[in-house]
């Protein structure tokens, strides 16, 4: 049995990737992407530690944290697809009128 | 035997993560976005096997239902809604990569000190069957008193989804209501968001335009023969 050391290094890794993505894509759908994979990690430690504990409490959290990120991907596709019926792009550099 | 099938799980994990891991790097390193998503299905697919392991059943079909298959197909539908094409010499990555790659980095190494192998060993001697059993009652009658009935408490094994529901509409009762309304408010939300404004010879095409001027003419029709 992989013993929860290992599942948290395999969460750290797919975390860190994610976190790469976010900065380093300009494609504001990859970038949503990334995001959806940073949760993912998330909700691996969650179980991982469910199991540890062998409490239910990590399994339940992890479904709300599903339950958040498929709301988050809604929003945010719904945005995306405005901001590229508006500016006909979906660059993350070019979207700067709040000159973030 | 006994140390192959205990070793199962462990190649299936080693098996399993690596693909995890590449194709979460492949869905950053992929030009296209369709591409991008597609790999991020086998992750999110990966990720639900590695869940199985760790007896989260519900979870991992939770997650397949979800994300491989809601997220991802939202996803999906939005690429090929903006069919926004990369020119070729088009550059993908932010001018600031080099310095995206060292943050990853250093939040991956400071993630993995944290770690400490060893330090985790399983609280209960078996998670799996803590995790699975949902205690139940039900009501019999007394043997030798009429009119009385007595609770006989047993233990239902190897239903994780039972477990996760009774934590869920007990324990989690109020966060759960507020997570339906938060999907709900997210849905609504999207939606508004979304919507397109028509523009003026679309508007004429509408069922409702149509049926408003059907009717408009039929009443010039009667007051004209009027």
């Amino acid at each position: 049995m992989p013993d929860t050391a290992a599942y948290l290094m395999l969460s750290a890794t797919l975390f860190a990737v994610g976190l790469v993505g976010v900065i380093v894509r300009r494609n504001m759908i990859t970038v949503l992407m990334c995001i959806e994979l940073m949760l993912n990690a998330v909700n691996i430690n969650l179980v991982a530690f469910s199991y540890r504990l062998a409490s239910l409490e990590g399994q339940v959290f992890t479904i709300f944290v599903i339950c958040i990120a498929a709301g988050e991907a809604a929003v945010g596709l719904a945005i995306i697809i405005q901001l590229y019926r508006l500016r006909n792009t979906v660059n993350v550099d070019e979207v700067r009128t709040l000159h973030g | 035997m006994d140390g192959l099938t205990g070793n199962i799980p462990l190649l299936v994990f080693m098996v399993i993560g690596t693909i995890a891991v590449a194709s979460s790097i492949l869905v950053v390193a992929m030009r296209n976005p369709v591409h991008s998503a597609l790999f991020l299905l086998l992750t999110f697919l990966c990720v639900a096997v590695l869940f199985v392991i760790k007896a989260a059943e519900f979870v991992a079909a939770v997650q397949v239902l979800v994300y491989a298959g809601g997220v991802m197909v939202l996803f999906l539908f939005v690429v090929m809604l903006i069919n926004y094409r990369h020119l070729p010499e088009e550059r993908v990555t932010s001018p600031v990569w080099l310095g995206g790659i060292g943050v990853g980095a250093a939040v991956f190494i400071l993630m993995v000190a944290l770690v400490r192998p060893g330090v985790y060993h399983d609280q209960v001697a078996d998670p799996v069957k803590k995790l699975t059993t949902v205690r139940q009652f039900r009501m019999e009658p007394h043997a030798t008193k009429p009119n009385v009935v007595r609770k006989i408490w047993t233990n239902q094994e190897n239903r994780n989804a039972e477990a996760v529901g009774m934590a869920l509409y007990t324990d989690y009762l109020v966060p759960f209501e507020v997570a339906s309304l938060f999907l709900l408010v997210a849905m609504i939300g999207a939606i508004v968001i979304g919507k397109r404004e028509l523009s003026a010879e679309e508007e004429e095409a509408t069922p409702n335009f149509i049926l408003e001027r059907a009717e408009v003419e039929k009443e010039v029709k009667e007051a004209v023969s009027a």
